[in-house]
C-alpha cells in the first residue's frame, strides 16, 4: 500500500490540514514509511482475537440527571478567537 | 539542599528547617538561573507558587498539613491549570489560559503542593525526543547536545536538574518511563484507569495515563497517593478503594519471581544498556528474588499495532482544535475550510500533522478492517500474552529503551527510526499495564533505566520493588555534572 | 406508468432529560445563547464525557414500546466530520451496537389504510449546536446550548407506501414517546425533527429506485408536503429522461419545493470508530424488567380500551389517545361528568378549538379538566343549554371561574319553570299571527319543522335560557290547541 500525491492531499482534506504543496511529497513519504511499519500487522493471524478497544474490562458507569453546571459564559468565551452577543463568530455557514 | 528528595524536603518542613515560602523562593531562583540551559518550563508561575507556598506555611502554622503540604512540584503543560496557559506545548495553544483546573491539578493542590510552573514536552505528547514542542527542544541535563527522552521530556530533565523536587508526566507509550530512563530518574506509569483523565489534554483516549516522576521510588509514591484514585468525571477512571502507595515500600523482596522476556534482549538492544539492566537483576537476586526468562512473543507487533490505535484516536481527539472556541486561528479566514484548514495547518507542528493524517486513513472507508481493527486484535494478543506471564511471574523486568539518550536531531527526520525508541514501553499501554522506569547504571556517562512492570493495579508493589533496589544502590542518587547543587 | 413510492423516515427524538447526555449542563429550551454550554460541551481540551442514566433509561423505554429487542450491550462511536456547530469535531453516535434493536409500529391514516412499520433500530446521540445566519459583519453566530442534548435516532425499513402514510407514522412515533413522556413532543422547538428517504419505482418492481434524502422537517404536515412535492419531482425526472441522484435535499415550505444541498454533497467519510473515552454500556434483563413495569399505557391499548370502556368511535378513540396529556385530559373530563360522549365532542371540538386558536398546548389549557368536567355536568342535569354551555365555556378561558360560579354571577341559568315558560310562548303566538296561519294551513306532518321560528322567538325573548325541551313540549301543545 502506498501513497501518492493526492491520496495524501485527499487524507489532509478529512483532516481539515493545510499542507503546503511543497511538503506533500515529504509528507507522502514519512505516510509511506509509517504504513509500510505497520503493515508488519498484516501477516500475523488475528482469526478469531476479538479486538481490544479497552485495556480494562469494565463498563460504562452512568450520571445522575442532575444539573451540576451553572451559566460559566463569560469565562469560557475569555479565551475565543471571536465572539458577538454571546455567540461565536465563525465564517458565514452556508446549507 | 536541591539534592534532597522529596520525602527529605517533607521532613525539612516538618521539622522547620525551612518554610514552603523559602524553599519555593530557592526553586524559583534556581529555574530562573538554570533553566534556560534546558528550557524544561514553558511556563514559570512565580506569583501563584509564592501564594500557594504562604498559604502552606500557614496551613501547615495551623496544623493541617499533610504529607504533600509546602512541597514545590511542577505540572507537564498538557494538564489544565486554572488561570494559567495550558499549551500541551503547541502554537495551538499557545493563547489557551485554561478555565479549569485537571483533577490531578486539583487533588495536587489540595494535598498543599506549590505549582512551579508548567513543563516542557512534545506537541501534544508525540514525540519520543521532546523536538517537537513549539516551544523548542528540551536538553538532556547529563549532555546538553542529547536529547531527555519524550514526551514528557521536560519533567524528566527538570527533576534530573533539579529544577523541580518532582513533577507530573503523562503516558501514551512510555512519555513517562523513556525521558525518566534517559534522565536517570524515577518515573511510574500506573495502571490505566488509576489516575483521572479529565484535564489532561488527550492525546490517544485508551492509552494515556497521567503519573509521577521523581527522584526516588518513595518519592513517587508519595505524589501518587494524591493523584491517583476514582473521578466520577472520567467514564475510564477505575472505582476502587484508596490505597496508601508508600505503606508497603519496605517489604523485603525475598521469593519474589522476576521474568525476563527474551524478546526483550535481542541484538538490537545496545550492548552498555543489557549489560546495566542485567547488573540490577543481580542485585534483586541479592535481595533473594528469583529470576526466569519468560516469552511475550507478539513484542514486535506492539509497534505497528500502537502506530494504528494510537494516531487514530488522536486524529478524532485533536478535532477540537478547530480555531472557534478557543486556541489558534488564522488571519482572516475566507471561509469555513479555509477557517478549518489554515488555523489546523499552521497551528500543528509536522509530527502532530503526519500523526493526525496516519490515524485519519487509518480510519477511512475501507481501510478501518485491515488497520484500526486488525491493530485492536493484535492488542488483545499483546494483552494475553502478559497476563499469560503475569500468571508466572510477579514481575517483569528488562530495559526501558533500546539505547541511552540519543543525539538532537539524530532521529528527528526519519520517524520509524524515533518509533522504534518505544518498542519497550509501548506494550504496556497497549495491555494496559503499569510499569515503572528507575536508574540501574550509566553507559557512556548516560543513564541507564530498568523497567519493571506488574500487574493491573500493582503500583504499591512495583514501588515497593524500586524502592528496595534504591536502598542498596545509589543511580537515582548522581547527578548530571554541571548540575550543582 | 404507475408508480410506487417508497419512504423511510429517521426521526430524531429529543429527550426530556433535565441534563445533556454527557455533561451536566441544563437542556432547557430558549436559554441566552451559550449560558447551557458547560466545558465539556465546548469540547474543551481535556473534557471528558460521563453518560446520563436517565438517557439510557428513556431509550429503553422507547425500545419497549415499540416492541423491539434492547441493546444489552451497546457502544458509543464517534462520527467523524468538522462543522462549527459540532465542538468536539465528532458526534458521539452509536453505529454497530445500537440500544434499540429491531421493533415495529402499526399506522392507520385517515383514510383507513393499516400498515405494520418496521423498526430498523434506534441509537442514542449527542445533538449539535446551532449556527444562526444573522449577519455579523458576514460571519455565522454558533450558539452551542442544544449541543449535548440526548436524542434517540429512530430509523424505520422503507415500509411506508404514501406521503399520509409517512405522516401517520411519524404522528405514532410522536404519540408513543409523548405517552411514554420521554420528549416534550414539541416540534415547533425541534424536540421531533424528521429525514424522509424517498424514492420511487414502477409498479410491481422489486428493486428499490435511487432515493433522496430530506433533512429536518418539522411538522406532520410539512412530511406529507415535502414527500409529495420530491415525488412529483422525481417521477417527472424519470418520465423526461433523467435520472434521481442520491443526495440530501431541503424542503422549502414557503416555496413549497425541495433543493439540493450543494454544502453537503461531498462524499462524507466519517471514520467511524468506537469511542475510547467511553465504556460498553451493560444492562440486564432486572434492568429492562424494571423498566417495563414503569411503563403507562400505550397509545394502540388506551385507544382499544378508549373504545370498549367509552364506546368512542375508533378515530374519536384514536384522536384521543394519541397525545397523552389530552388522553389524560379527557380522562378527567369523563370522571367528572360521567359522560364519556359528550366528554369527546368537548375536548375534540370547543376545547380543540380554542386550543388552536390560541396556540395553546393541552397542557398550559387555562380550563382544566375539572372546570370542563363541572361545566359537563351543568349541560346533563339541564341547568344550562349547550349554546349556553358554549359561553360559559368562553368566559371560563378567558377570565377563570367555575361552571357554576359564572352560571350564577351572570344569570345564565336555564329556565325550567313551565308557568314563566308558557307566559312567554303566549306572548309569542300573539304576536306572530302570520306564522300562526301559516302552521295551521300546513299538513300535520310538516308541522314540527315549523316549530323552529316559535323556539327562536322563545330563546330570544329569554335570553336563550329556556329549557329547549320544556319549550318544544308547550309550544307544540298550545300551537296544536290552535289547529283543532
Amino acid at each position: 500500500m502506498s501513497l501518492d500525491r493526492s491520496d495524501v492531499e485527499q487524507i489532509a482534506h478529512l483532516a481539515r490540514l493545510q499542507i503546503d504543496a511543497a511538503d506533500i511529497d515529504s509528507y507522502g513519504q514519512s505516510l509511506n514509511s509509517i504504513l509500510s511499519l505497520v503493515d508488519q500487522m498484516q501477516a500475523t493471524n488475528t482469526e478469531g482475537v476479538e479486538p481490544l478497544a479497552h485495556p480494562l474490562d469494565a463498563v460504562q458507569r452512568l450520571r445522575a440527571d442532575e444539573v451540576t453546571e451553572s451559566n460559566q459564559r463569560e469565562v469560557l468565551q475569555s479565551v475565543a478567537p471571536a465572539t458577538e452577543e454571546g455567540l461565536f463568530l465563525v465564517p458565514k455557514v452556508i446549507e | 539542599m536541591f539534592d534532597k528528595t522529596l520525602a527529605e524536603l517533607a521532613q525539612g518542613l516538618e521539622r522547620g528547617d525551612f518554610s514552603s515560602s523559602e524553599l519555593t523562593q530557592a526553586y524559583l531562583q534556581r529555574i530562573n538561573a538554570l533553566d534556560s540551559r534546558y528550557n524544561s518550563f514553558i511556563t514559570v508561575t512565580e506569583e501563584q507558587a509564592l501564594a500557594q507556598a504562604k498559604a502552606a506555611d500557614e496551613a501547615r502554622a495551623a496544623g493541617n498539613a499533610g504529607a504533600l503540604c509546602g512541597l514545590p512540584i511542577a505540572h507537564k503543560d498538557l494538564f489544565c491549570t486554572q488561570g494559567v496557559r495550558t499549551s500541551s506545548a503547541s502554537k495551538m495553544l499557545d493563547n489557551f489560559v485554561s478555565p479549569y483546573d485537571a483533577t490531578i491539578v486539583s487533588r495536587l493542590k489540595n494535598a498543599g503542593t506549590v505549582m512551579l510552573g508548567k513543563l516542557n514536552m512534545d506537541e501534544f505528547a508525540m514525540g519520543s525526543s521532546n523536538e517537537s514542542s513549539f516551544y523548542g527542544a528540551v536538553r538532556n541535563p547529563w549532555d546538553a547536545e542529547r536529547v531527555p527522552g519524550g514526551s514528557s521530556g521536560g519533567s524528566a530533565a527538570a527533576v534530573a536538574a533539579r529544577l523541580t523536587p518532582a513533577a507530573t508526566g503523562s503516558d501514551t507509550g512510555g512519555s513517562i518511563r523513556q525521558p525518566a530512563a534517559l534522565c536517570g530518574i524515577t518515573g511510574l506509569k500506573p495502571t490505566y484507569g488509576r489516575v483521572s483523565r479529565y484535564g489532561m489534554i488527550a492525546f490517544a483516549s485508551s492509552l494515556d495515563q497521567a503519573g509521577p516522576m521523581a527522584q526516588t521510588a518513595e518519592d513517587c509514591g508519595m505524589i501518587l497517593n494524591a493523584m491517583a484514585g476514582f473521578d466520577p468525571m472520567d467514564s475510564t477512571s477505575a472505582e476502587r478503594d484508596m490505597e496508601d502507595f508508600t505503606a508497603a515500600l519496605n517489604q523485603p523482596l525475598a521469593g519474589l519471581k522476576i521474568g525476563l522476556p527474551k524478546e526483550y534482549f535481542s541484538e538490537a538492544l545496545d550492548a552498555g544498556v543489557a549489560e546495566q539492566v542485567r547488573n540490577a537483576v543481580t542485585e534483586f537476586e541479592k535481595l533473594g528474588a528469583t529470576v526466569k526468562e519468560v516469552s511475550l512473543p507478539n513484542t514486535e507487533l506492539c509497534i505497528p499495532a500502537y502506530y494504528i490505535l494510537a494516531p487514530a484516536e488522536a486524529s478524532s481527539n485533536l478535532s477540537r482544535f478547530d480555531g472557534v472556541r478557543y486556541g489558534y486561528r488564522c488571519d482572516n479566514p475566507v471561509d469555513l475550510e479555509d477557517l478549518y484548514k489554515r488555523s489546523r495547518g499552521e497551528g500543528f507542528g509536522a509530527e502532530v500533522k503526519r500523526r493526525i493524517m496516519v490515524g485519519t486513513y487509518a480510519l477511512s472507508a475501507g481501510y478501518y478492517d485491515a488497520y484500526y481493527r486488525k491493530a485492536q486484535q493484535i492488542r488483545r494478543m499483546i494483552q494475553q500474552d502478559f497476563i499469560n506471564v503475569l500468571n508466572d511471574v510477579d514481575v517483569i523486568m528488562g530495559p526501558t529503551t533500546p539505547h541511552p539518550a540519543f543525539k538532537l536531531g539524530e532521529k528527528s527526520s526519519d520517524p520509524v527510526s524515533m518509533y522504534m525508541e518505544d518498542i519497550f514501553t509501548l506494550s504496556l499501554n497497549l495491555a494496559g499495564l503499569p510499569g515503572i522506569s528507575v536508574p540501574c547504571g550509566q553507559t557512556g556517562g548516560l543513564p541507564v533505566g530498568l523497567q519493571i512492570i506488574g500487574n493491573y493495579f500493582a503500583e504499591a508493589k512495583l514501588l515497593n520493588i524500586a524502592h528496595q533496589f534504591q536502598q542498596t544502590t545509589d543511580w537515582h542518587k548522581q547527578i548530571p555534572a554541571g548540575v550543582e547543587v | 406508468m404507475e408508480w410506487e413510492v417508497v419512504i423511510g423516515l429517521e426521526i430524531h427524538v429529543q429527550l426530556a432529560t433535565k441534563t445533556k447526555i454527557f455533561s451536566g449542563a441544563s437542556t432547557a429550551f430558549g436559554a441566552e445563547p451559550n449560558t447551557q454550554a458547560c466545558a465539556v460541551d465546548l469540547a474543551l481540551p481535556g473534557t471528558l464525557p460521563v453518560f446520563n442514566e436517565n438517557a439510557l433509561r428513556m431509550a429503553v423505554m422507547f425500545g419497549l414500546a415499540v416492541n423491539a429487542e434492547i441493546g444489552k450491550r451497546s457502544v458509543f462511536e464517534r462520527k467523524n466530520y468538522f462543522y462549527p456547530d459540532l465542538p468536539k469535531g465528532y458526534q458521539t453516535t452509536q453505529l454497530a451496537e445500537p440500544i434499540v434493536g429491531p421493533g415495529f409500529v402499526d399506522i392507520e391514516t385517515d383514510e383507513g389504510v393499516q400498515r405494520r412499520v418496521r423498526i430498523h433500530h434506534a441509537h442514542l446521540e449527542e445533538d449539535a449546536g446551532k449556527s444562526l445566519h444573522e449577519d455579523f459583519h458576514g460571519m455565522s453566530g454558533i450558539d452551542l446550548n442544544r449541543a449535548g442534548t440526548p436524542l434517540v435516532e429512530i430509523v424505520s425499513e422503507p415500509d411506508m407506501r404514501s406521503s399520509k402514510e409517512a405522516a401517520a407514522y411519524a404522528r405514532k412515533i410522536h404519540a408513543i414517546v409523548t405517552t411514554l413522556g420521554i420528549c416534550d413532543g414539541n416540534m415547533a422547538e425541534g424536540s421531533m425533527r424528521c429525514d424522509c428517504n424517498v424514492s420511487v419505482r414502477p409498479k410491481g418492481q422489486e428493486e428499490l429506485g435511487t432515493r433522496t434524502e430530506l433533512k429536518n422537517i418539522n411538522s406532520f404536515r410539512f412530511i406529507e408536503r415535502a414527500i409529495d412535492t420530491e415525488v412529483a419531482r422525481q417521477i417527472d425526472l424519470i418520465e423526461d429522461g433523467g435520472k434521481v441522484v442520491q443526495e440530501t435535499r431541503l424542503y422549502d415550505p414557503d416555496k413549497n419545493e425541495t433543493r439540493s444541498m450543494r454544502s453537503k454533497e461531498e462524499a462524507n467519510d466519517y471514520r467511524y470508530f468506537p469511542c475510547p473515552d467511553l465504556l460498553p454500556v451493560i444492562i440486564d434483563d432486572s434492568y429492562i424488567e424494571a423498566i417495563r413495569e414503569t411503563l403507562p399505557e400505550l397509545p394502540d391499548a388506551r385507544r382499544d380500551r378508549f373504545m370498549s370502556e367509552y364506546s368512542l368511535s375508533e378515530y374519536d378513540a384514536g384522536v384521543l389517545s394519541a397525545y397523552r396529556p389530552q388522553a389524560d385530559y379527557y380522562e378527567q373530563v369523563v370522571k367528572q361528568s360521567g359522560d364519556a360522549k359528550l366528554a369527546a365532542n368537548w375536548v375534540m371540538g370547543e376545547l380543540a378549538k380554542f386550543l388552536n386558536q390560541n396556540d395553546t398546548d393541552i397542557k398550559d389549557s387555562p380550563v382544566s379538566a375539572e372546570q370542563l368536567g363541572g361545566l359537563l355536568v351543568r349541560i346533563k342535569d339541564n341547568t344550562i343549554s349547550g349554546n349556553i354551555a358554549k359561553k360559559v365555556f368562553e368566559i371560563m378561558w378567558s377570565k377563570g371561574g367555575s361552571a357554576d360560579e359564572i352560571i350564577e354571577a351572570e344569570g345564565l341559568k336555564q329556565v325550567t319553570d313551565t308557568g314563566a315558560i308558557e307566559k312567554i310562548v303566549d306572548e309569542v303566538i300573539a304576536n306572530a299571527d302570520k306564522q300562526v296561519e301559516q302552521y295551521k294551513a300546513a299538513e300535520p306532518d310538516k308541522r314540527g319543522k315549523m316549530i323552529g321560528f316559535f323556539m327562536g322567538q322563545v330563546m330570544k325573548a329569554t335570553g336563550g335560557k329556556a329549557n329547549p325541551g320544556a319549550v318544544t313540549g308547550i309550544l307544540k301543545q298550545k300551537l296544536d290547541a290552535l289547529c283543532d
